[in-house]
């Protein structure tokens, strides 16, 4: 097994260029003193929060200061704050959870056609536990119509996900709106908002929004992978989907992945210094690029291109090219994208979200996500449009019959 | 229970006078297997039967699977060796080591005694029928059937006394390195990693060459290709991978071919850039999982012409199985799942929609032509790029 971990080093020994990493949706890099928090705890304060002595407590000290900081960004209660696992999980608890909690009010559940696999794959699952699903579409920039949320909803709805940004294209939901609708037509309808993309990109408060419960993920802010929380309204019921020793009031047993919560909150501290400009950068950087872009031939941008999408993606369909062949070619040139969205990438499926906002065939596959972070500089997006107006009318001579 | 293997091989048991250059490879091979597994071995030569005798404790399951991976291994025998401490005790040993071994006594059985130790005070004969006496006497249901037995008992006098009845069939074939050296062409697919496995089953030693195409392939691919490399050489012993970058050379025919001849045209230049990694490594012929008619590339008019270019022998141990069977083959030597893994390879990024499935080599060799004022340079720089990896399965 290392042998041939060595030999993947080995491989990549030698390239040393600049890299310019555009994948911020697929996952950031970690702060520097959130790694530092984070070492000290593994190797320092290592406690177990559920040790009755010094070195436990010590444990649940970094657990209650996340708290803290989770709970105080959003203006909510510290005990509506769950620990889990990332994103994946937080959903998975939401949406199964939620649903067999409520299942005796109803077995009707609504939410999107654009959603990530976490939601989408959870309710597959749901439908064979006898739920029924609605699945609303978007329209050309990948936003629902309130229309269709009103129609969809019936006496017997228990439970709405929308997710708050979509992964693939940016586009942004109307998240409030959608949250008063729900709570008017029935009160008692859960709303779930999938806010991995946009938590640290909008400001998101979920009692003024009427969310009952959101999911985040650290890594995606520029802390660890591995760790995220789940927002549950105390009046919301939710069932546990893990079983074990208790923590978390039984609703999530397992030991508490300290380091991990501490460093995600020390990166939530981080996120909301200086929110304001952070955000108008990105909307800069991503005006910047979709205006360099815009100048080569044969380029679609999908999704909502301007203030509208989130500051940090765009979508780009690149015209006669694969994805696949466009991201090595960049890759080549240290430039680092993901086809579609790295979560589904893996797997040369067609993207559900592109093909649900009407992208045509000869676009679905050679599409293209660019995604920014605070760190990414105007001089990289410069680079990066450079190198697309060079390789694009190369690679278009060499095409696939 | 068991602490030694009785290791049987066939077609080695007829090479006459190179006989002992097999089995002294073949005792090579298990051991390198055995460094796999848990625990200490030692392998033993003696009167013409190769016995894997365990120092230490040791998995026994983990040990004959390794032990499967051996070529020229057709049987693996799990033997339980006893002191001589007289009949008596022998046929106490023989009755436990049947209750052990068969739980179930509604079976037949035959006892077959060889005495290798001349000196032993019963022959061969008196053993069988002995020891058959014992055997009646212990278990009331069991019974005698010389014909076709259920099980085969057999009892070995040496210096100690080997009991066994279980053959746990090997992969048969012949040891690596009593054939020389072949170079395999391995894509990411199916086929060409159990042309491998088929290849080396036949004592021969394998490299292997791979040929990339950034940016159309991956690092991905180019992983797959060197974890199936590692599977292959859980079988075939070390093999060095040879990664050539041949983007170059695939765009530059794009440019001055037909379309429609790309893949027969590009799988030449494999075959000569093959060649010359395997000349410069001393192989003896080239190795590719081509199967008749499978693709536009494999007719026998596509083989052809890509055999055209070669001078050393190609051996395509495929050229006769149906896509199944090599699936087959892939499944059982866990190449398979790797396979199936959906990254491109340079054989499909270019390839036409219509390719010919009839050349005509007469006009495969006009239109190369076109190729004239680059190509060597092409090549020469193609075969500059040569990475080596050493893979060895551990």
């Amino acid at each position: 097994m290392l042998a041939v971990l060595i030999v993947k080093l080995n491989t990549f020994e030698g390239v040393n260029m600049t890299e310019v990493y555009l994948d911020n949706s697929a996952t950031t890099k970690c702060l520097p003193e959130v790694a530092a928090l984070m070492t000290h705890i593994l190797c320092e304060d290592y406690g177990n929060p559920s040790s009755m002595h010094r070195k436990g407590v010590e444990g649940e000290k970094y657990v209650r200061y996340a708290r803290e900081v989770i709970a105080k960004c959003m203006k909510v209660q510290e005990k509506e704050i769950l620990f889990t696992s990332g994103g994946t999980e937080s959903d998975n608890i939401a949406l199964i959870g939620g649903a067999f909690a409520n299942s005796r009010a109803g077995r009707h559940i609504i939410t999107t056609k654009i959603e990530h696999p976490a939601i989408l794959q959870t309710c597959a699952y749901l439908e064979e536990q006898g739920f029924e699903v609605t699945y609303l579409p978007v329209d050309s920039t990948g936003v629902i119509r309130l229309k269709d949320l009103e129609r969809a909803m019936t006496p017997h709805t228990i439970l709405v996900s929308i997710m708050h940004t979509n992964n693939e294209i940016g586009a942004v939901q109307p998240i409030e709106q959608a949250g008063e609708l729900i709570k008017r037509m029935n009160p008692r309808t859960l709303f779930h908002v999938d806010a991995v993309q946009g938590f640290g990109k909008f400001r998101i408060y979920p009692k003024r929004m009427n969310i009952d419960l959101m999911s985040v993920s650290a890594h995606k802010i520029h802390g660890p992978k591995g760790v995220g929380f789940l927002y549950i309204n105390e009046k919301a019921k939710v069932r546990p989907i893990m079983f074990g020793g208790g923590q978390q009031k039984g609703m999530r047993s397992g030991t508490e992945n300290v380091p991990g919560i501490a460093g995600m909150a020390k990166a939530i501290e981080e996120l909301f210094v200086d929110f304001e400009p952070k955000i108008n950068y990105l909307y800069g950087l991503k005006e910047r690029f979709v205006k360099g872009v815009s100048s080569i031939e044969g380029i679609q941008i999908n999704g909502p291109a301007r203030r509208d999408g989130a500051p940090h993606v765009v979508s780009v369909s690149i015209e006669g090219i694969r994805s696949e062949v466009m991201l090595h070619a960049l890759e080549d040139k240290g430039i680092y994208v993901s086809a579609g969205s790295a979560c589904a990438s893996n797997k040369p499926a067609i993207s559900a979200t592109l093909k649900a906002i009407g992208v045509e065939k000869q676009y679905l596959d050679s599409t293209l996500r660019f995604s920014f972070s605070v760190f990414t500089t105007e001089e990289e997006i410069d680079f990066t449009v450079k190198c697309m107006s060079e390789l694009i009318p190369m690679l278009r001579r060499y095409t696939r019959h | 229970m068991y602490k030694s293997f009785l290791i049987k091989y066939a077609e080695i048991g007829v090479k006459g006078k190179n006989r002992y250059l097999f089995e002294d490879r073949l005792c090579e091979q298990i051991r390198y297997a055995l460094t796999r597994c848990e625990g200490e071995f030692e392998v033993t030569k003696s009167q013409g039967r190769i016995y894997v005798n365990a120092l230490s404790a040791f998995d026994f399951d983990e040990t004959v699977e390794n032990l499967k991976t051996v070529f020229g291994v057709t049987g693996i025998c799990p033997v339980v060796s006893v002191e001589d401490e007289g009949f008596e005790k022998l046929c106490q040993d023989v009755v436990a080591y049947m209750d052990q071994v068969y739980p179930d006594k509604n079976i037949t059985f035959k006892v077959e005694a060889r005495r290798a130790r001349k000196n032993y005070p019963k022959n061969s004969m008196e053993i069988n029928c002995d020891i058959g006496e014992a055997l009646l006497n212990a278990f009331p249901e069991i019974r005698v059937d010389v014909h076709k037995p259920d099980v085969l008992l057999r009892i070995e006098i040496r210096e100690k006394i080997n009991i066994y009845s279980v053959v746990i069939p090997g992969p048969g074939g012949l040891p690596i390195g009593t054939n020389g050296k072949g170079m395999l062409l391995l894509s990411g697919g199916i086929d060409s990693p159990v042309a491998g496995y088929m290849i080396s089953k036949r004592g021969v030693k394998i490299d292997a060459v791979y040929f990339n195409a950034p940016p159309y392939t991956s690092d991905r691919a180019k992983q797959k290709v060197i974890d199936l490399a590692r599977i292959v050489s859980k079988y075939s012993g070390p093999i060095n991978l040879h990664i050539i970058n041949f983007t170059d050379i695939q765009l530059y025919i794009y440019d001055k071919c037909p379309h429609d001849e790309l893949t027969i045209i590009m799988r030449r230049y494999m075959m000569r850039i093959a060649e010359e990694i395997a000349k410069e490594n001393g192989c003896l012929g080239l190795i590719t999982g081509e199967s008749i008619g499978q693709v536009a590339s494999q007719t026998m008019q596509s083989l052809m012409a890509t055999n055209d270019v070669c001078t050393m022998p190609v051996y395509r141990p495929l050229i006769g199985f149906d896509k199944q069977e090599i699936v087959e083959v892939s499944e059982k030597i866990d190449t398979y799942e790797t396979s199936i893994l959906p990254y491109e390879d340079c054989c499909t990024i270019f390839v036409a929609k219509h390719p010919v499935t009839k050349p005509n080599l007469n006009v495969i060799r006009i239109h190369e032509r076109n190729l004239d004022e680059k190509i060597d340079e092409l090549v020469k720089t193609a075969l500059e790029t040569d990475e080596v990896i050493e893979i060895k399965y551990q």
